[in-house]
């Protein structure tokens, strides 16, 4: 099939970005949608032009790299799906698309498709842990978990970290990301003792990495690859409550 | 220069702990004074960095990704092997130790493997108390699985995402040591040369990915946990980004390179379906728990399979390897994969794969168990072959995985460049000739929470360390080098795809250094190599600015490495005429097509020294002794 792609190029994040328009031919329905950019890609570089910038490394929906917006749609238009997971048997010939990267403030823009998410890592390093040191561990068999909640904690533990959440919000707020990693550590016994300290680090973390605040409108639960429910950020907020309640007290 | 493994002498059981307790410390109020860096973010890197953070070390971090937390272990589906013995099923230290050595074809270093087995129960503990979702039973205890080549469960897992759950793990509690300023983190930087000073690793060049910049680092010791070199096939289930690239510049500095043609297959990926892919996608080996691996009796029997009577089926695995049947080593199955599609009973439109099929299982325990073990597995294998395994057979075909070779290691994990420590995939140290299923992210956490602290301290505490800053000549030279690679990358202005040539390296190697290898053809794969090289220099188009992001650039080089590794990947293989685990010379085989060793002349690590781009590279021994297992031709009939 032959697709038109509209991409968003911009050199950097000082630089100003436009929409350059690329004709993809002999794309294949098994191709997955990277490597249609592969191939678009592999026509600019024989030309000696600059590729189009997109970040991308598991190609099986796991590490979170890849991600930008297909028409408006953060992963494009596949539920529970990265970009690298959506096949191009999901489109059509002659149909045209537009790609543009994440847009919030919290995500610098470094190039083309390709933006700066460092502030997940920075909310993690607010508290997203247990505080044990290698070598103290008791036996792991001496702490009992219900299957129901392990599964329950594997729901939410499952983020990739790939941005869609933060892409999809129209307040740019890392709400579900944020609460995915605070509701997999609130149900295990092993994040009880951080419990209360770690929701209100996060959630201010997240704050002060400039992202907005969640209006509960579930476009992050819609789009996210891994299918996160809001019910994460309905947590959140009741252990971010008790916790300054607490502190008041 | 002869191999010194270091092992420490005294019974196997107590090696470890004896060591610990001769080896040097560092007062704990000095640690800070020593400068750690450690490049790569996966498993074996990121325990590393937690652990000699928490232990007070200035450590500095490196890795290729935007995040540490996207470094290729996350893709790790089926789980870790561990010698609890929580099944009660006769597990033990001593059987993991056992199984090993004989899953890796007596081509591995006995005391390494037990240290391996027995802190392998460690590691669970460490886990599970980081708040990895471990699958449980319903009486809160952890569940087990089985896997390749063993006969008890020893196998823990989270879903199909366990290397996800272990990475972020260990990545969180690196992140607790970045709050803590005790680990500095530099991420979009990619290591592209060793500093070596005197005769020490003394620091690393390498290049901001967004800037462009090429950086000087200087440290006390240089910690590579790099990852291995399953790329070099172009098509392989690793990451994209893989490479070989630092652990290459470090071996052009000095480091042997041992056991390079120790690669393995994967018998369960998704098949080949066009020259679009980009890589394979593994299927994980935990399928063979309850799939059955068959193909038709006749050849070119095209029926669609659940047309296909059970009479007409052959289900090889079973028939040839009773007591291991559908679970028997990698290595084996991939071979015999092989064996019946060129027979011409591969099923599917290119012939060359063969069915998974759960049909039995289904049945047995209904969708539902199945649906709960591998969902996600499932899920995956429709999204791309846009079939439905709960109705159909999977189909399945071998394809590059995982590699046990590596930079050569002593019993601390030190190359043979002092203070240059290897971890993880990118050494070679703990697999043989093949490595059991489950055993790379034991291998990959072993080494970073548990053997470097304490071997590193012991070369730490006992080393002089002149004072080295990044003006000395050798980081100039080093950064020249690097800038000059780069330069004569973005001048050679050529017409073809650094993909393109990657391409047709993979496919040479596929084709010759692959699942069965011979002298003719490895010969052949030699010349042409050394073609595509020269062809790569006068030809590759590698256009945008070296300032800024350019993912094409980045590829490149790691390319071009590739084209110099290929050669020293394809010597080692023409050299072992014995077949041995993933190393299968067609010379060498029993009558019934089996790996046939040759102890008498190959008990031996083959570490290969570096003597120019184009000149032969030199072989050094490690000789093998087996004390505890007796080698003997592995059988899993
Ligand atoms: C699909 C798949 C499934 C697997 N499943 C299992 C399993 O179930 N069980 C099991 O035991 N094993 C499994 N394995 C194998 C296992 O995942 C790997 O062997 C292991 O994760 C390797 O870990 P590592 O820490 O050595 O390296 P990696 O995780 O590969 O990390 C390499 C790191 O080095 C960095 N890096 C690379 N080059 C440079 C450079 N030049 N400069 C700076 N940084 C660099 C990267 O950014 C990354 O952080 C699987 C492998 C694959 C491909
Ligand atoms: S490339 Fe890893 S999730 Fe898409």
């Amino acid at each position: 099939m032959r697709i038109t792609l509209k991409v968003w190029r911009q050199s950097g994040p000082a630089k100003a970005g436009t929409l350059v328009e690329y004709a993809a031919d002999n794309v294949s329905a098994d191709m997955s949608f990277l490597e249609m950019l592969d191939l678009v890609n592999e026509g600019l570089i024989a030309r000696g032009e600059d590729p189009i910038a997109f970040d991308s490394d598991c190609r099986e929906g796991i590490c979170g790299a890849c991600g930008f917006l297909i028409d408006g749609l953060p992963h494009g238009p596949v539920r529970g799906s990265t970009v690298c997971q959506l096949h191009m048997r999901s489109f059509s010939d002659g149909d045209t698309l537009v790609l543009e990267p994440w847009r919030a403030k919290a995500f610098p823009l470094v190039k083309d498709l390709v933006v700066d998410r460092s502030a997940f890592d920075r909310i993690i390093q607010a508290g997203g842990y247990t505080s044990i040191n290698v070598g103290g561990a008791r036996d792991a068999n001496s702490i009992l978990i219900g299957k129901d909640t392990v599964e329950q904690a594997m729901d939410s533990a499952a983020c990739i970290a790939c941005g869609a959440c933060v892409a999809a919000c129209k307040n740019a707020s890392a709400a579900l990301f944020t609460a995915a990693k605070i509701t997999h550590l609130s149900l295990l016994p092993q994040g009880q003792v951080e419990r209360y300290t770690r929701v209100v680090r996060m959630v201010d973390r997240h704050d002060d990495e400039g992202f907005g605040s969640c209006s509960n409108e579930g476009e992050c639960e819609a789009v996210c690859p891994k299918e996160i429910p809001i019910t994460n950020i309905a947590r959140m907020n009741r252990e971010y409550l008790k916790a300054t309640l607490m502190r008041g007290r | 220069m002869t191999l010194d493994s270091r092992t420490p002498g005294g019974p196997l059981p107590g090696k470890w702990d004896r060591h610990r307790f001769e080896s040097k410390l560092v007062n704990p109020a000095n640690r800070r004074k020593f400068t750690v860096i450690i490049v790569g973010t996966g498993l074996a890197g990121a325990s590393a960095a937690s652990s000699l953070g928490e232990l007070g070390y200035n450590v500095k971090s490196f890795c290729i990704h935007d995040s540490p937390r996207r470094a290729h272990s996350i893709a790790a589906q089926g789980g870790i092997n561990a010698a609890k013995n929580y099944q009660n099923d006769g597990d033990s230290i001593q059987r993991l130790f056992h199984d090993t050595v004989k899953g890796g074809d007596y081509r591995s270093r006995e005391a390494n493997v037990y240290r391996l087995a027995q802190l392998s129960v460690n590691i669970i503990d460490q886990c599970v108390a980081q708040g990895v979702p471990f699958a449980r039973e319903y009486g809160g205890l952890l569940d087990n699985r089985s896997f390749g080549g063993a006969q008890v469960s020893r196998t823990f897992y989270a879903r199909g995402q366990t290397g996800q759950q272990l990475l972020l793990g260990a990545y969180q509690s690196m992140m607790r040591q970045v709050e803590k300023r005790s680990v500095s983190l530099f991420a979009n930087r990619e290591m592209l040369d060793l500093v070596v000073v005197s005769g020490q690793a003394r620091g690393i060049i390498c290049r901001n990915l967004i800037t462009g910049e090429i950086e000087r680092h200087a440290g006390h010791a240089v910690l590579l946990c790099t990852g291995g070199y399953g790329t070099a096939y172009y098509l392989s289930t690793n990451a994209v980004n893989s490479n070989v690239t630092a652990a290459w510049r470090a071996h052009k500095r000095g480091a042997f390179f041992a056991n390079p043609c120790y690669t393995q297959i994967h018998p369960t990926c998704i098949p080949v379906s066009g020259t679009h892919q980009s890589k394979l996608t593994l299927m994980s080996e935990s399928l063979r728990n309850d799939g059955r691996v068959w193909v038709p009796k006749k050849n070119g029997d095209k029926r669609p399979p659940q047309q296909i009577p059970e009479e007409d089926r052959d289900y090889y695995l079973e028939r040839r390897y009773p007591s291991f049947g559908n679970l028997v080593p990698r290595d084996v199955a991939s071979r015999n994969a092989k064996v019946v599609c060129d027979e011409g009973r591969g099923v599917g439109e290119s012939g060359l794969a063969v069915y998974l099929d759960f049909g039995d299982a289904i049945k047995r325990l209904g969708e539902d168990v199945i649906r709960t073990r591998y969902g996600n597995l499932f899920d995956m294998y429709r999204k791309i072959t846009d079939e439905d395994p709960y109705r159909s057979p999977m189909r399945i075909y071998p394809a590059i995985h995982y590699t046990m070779g590596g930079l050569w290691v002593d019993y601390n994990l030190m190359s043979t460049i002092a203070g240059l420590h290897v971890l993880g995939e990118a050494n070679f140290s703990d697999h043989g000739a093949n490595r059991l299923g489950a055993s790379a992210l034991m291998q990959g956490l072993a080494d970073g929470y548990f053997v470097i602290p304490y071997t590193l301290a012991n070369y730490l505490g006992g080393t002089a360390f002149p004072v080295v800053t990044t003006d000395h000549d050798a980081f100039r030279d080093a950064s020249d080098t690097v800038q000059g690679r780069i330069d004569k990358l973005l001048n050679a202005r050529g017409k073809e795809t650094p993909r393109q040539l990657h391409r047709r390296l993979g496919q040479l190697l596929w084709d010759y250094v692959g699942m069965a290898r011979n002298d003719a053809g490895l010969g052949k794969a030699l010349a042409e190599i050394s073609k595509l090289r020269d062809e790569f220099w006068q030809n590759v188009s590698v256009p945008g600015p070296a300032n800024n992001l350019n993912k094409n650039l980045e590829y490149a080089g790691r390319v071009a490495d590739y084209l110099e590794f290929a050669e020293v990947l394809t010597v080692d293989a023409l050299h072992r005429t014995e077949s041995c685990g993933g190393h299968f010379r067609e010379e060498s085989q029993t009558p019934d097509g089996e790996a046939l060793r040759d102890d008498a002349n190959f008990s031996y690590v083959a570490a290969w020294e570096f003597k120019g781009v184009t000149a032969k590279p030199e072989l050094h021994k490690e000789p093998l002794d087996f004390e505890y297992v007796k080698p003997s031709q592995r059988s899993y009939k």
